[in-house]
């Protein structure tokens, strides 16, 4: 019987513990509503410049890099071309 | 079979990068960092096309040691190059994520520092081969081998070392709509890899072909 008793015990003080955490969290949650100029620096930041930037700067050096690889190729081609046209009149 | 394959690689790279931002767009945002978090999907790529590069170029550079194949030694000053341009793009997003992730914009931690020093080590590669002179190509491939064997060190140092940089773990545990994107991207990254690979290559023959040609007429 007693154990009986300090089981029912255990058990209501272990819902009531749950109940007053959830109850917990909940309050300190609604009391969380902070304005955004009073957060880290960091957490202020908005991302999309800083992936707008990250994605830009990737195209723009793949294609500066592309570009310039075509237009060294296209130099070389030329001046064998040139040179080819000039041997063959000889 | 190169030039054969150049049309239809350069097709199916530009589908990758076209629809590479839709599959972006749909991965689900992550808990702490939210959209700066999709940096990933470019940054990661970015370093391992990197990685492949330095090891194309240290492997190629063997080759040109101890076989004397010229055609190693363009395939290693194309990697090398490409190294550099791919290190870059990771060297510049990699900031602009940790500034909102980290809160600054750099840490001298294990895994920035190493991989700041990698890509330096072939930027040391392209100025050898551009300033050194006569002989410096033996010289410059003696630098890709250190390079590349710093590959393996970069890749492990953020699980050896303790780093503000995500370990390795990272990547097998997304979730599929994360691992898709991302899959994608490093693909569409390692074909531009391969088709810019095939361009250089190409400026390097046609160099050595001038120059053939030039020293024909002086003969």
């Amino acid at each position: 019987m007693l154990c009986l008793l300090l089981i029912l015990g255990i058990g209501v003080m272990e819902t009531s513990a749950e109940e007053f955490l959830v109850q917990s969290m909940q309050t300190s949650q609604q009391d969380e509503f902070v304005p955004i100029d009073e957060l880290e620096t960091e957490d202020q930041l908005p991302a999309a410049p800083l992936l707008i930037a990250a994605y830009g700067f990737a195209w723009i050096a793949m294609f500066v890099y592309l570009w310039s690889i075509w237009r060294r190729l296209a130099r070389v081609e030329r001046e064998l071309a040139s040179l080819a046209s000039r041997t063959t009149e000889r | 079979m190169m030039q054969r394959m150049f049309p239809p690689l350069i097709v199916l790279a530009m589908i990758f990068f076209v629809c590479a931002p839709v599959f972006i767009a749909w991965a689900p945002y992550e808990s702490t960092m939210g959209l700066v978090q999709k940096i990933f999907y470019f940054h990661l790529p970015s370093w391992a096309a990197m990685f492949v590069a330095a090891i194309v170029c240290g492997i190629a550079s063997v080759v040109f040691l101890f076989k004397g194949r010229v055609i190693a030694d363009r395939i290693a000053v194309a990697s090398a190059e490409l190294a550099v341009v791919f290190g870059l793009i990771g060297l510049v997003s990699g900031p602009l994520w940790a500034r909102k992730a980290w809160g600054v914009w750099w840490q001298w931690d294990a895994r920035l520092t190493m991989a700041l020093v990698l890509w330096m080590i072939f930027v040391a590669y392209l100025l050898l081969r551009e300033y050194g002179g006569p002989g410096s190509e033996k010289l410059a491939a003696g630098v890709a081998l250190f390079g590349m064997a710093n590959v393996p060190f970069v890749y492990w140092s953020v699980n050896v070392w303790r780093t503000v940089h995500p370990t390795t773990n990272v990547v097998p545990t997304l979730v599929p709509g994360m691992r898709g994107a991302l899959w994608w991207s490093l693909i569409g990254f390692l074909l531009l890899y391969a088709l810019a690979m095939m361009a250089r290559v190409r400026l390097e023959e046609q160099r050595a072909t001038l120059e053939r040609v030039y020293r024909e007429l002086d003969d």
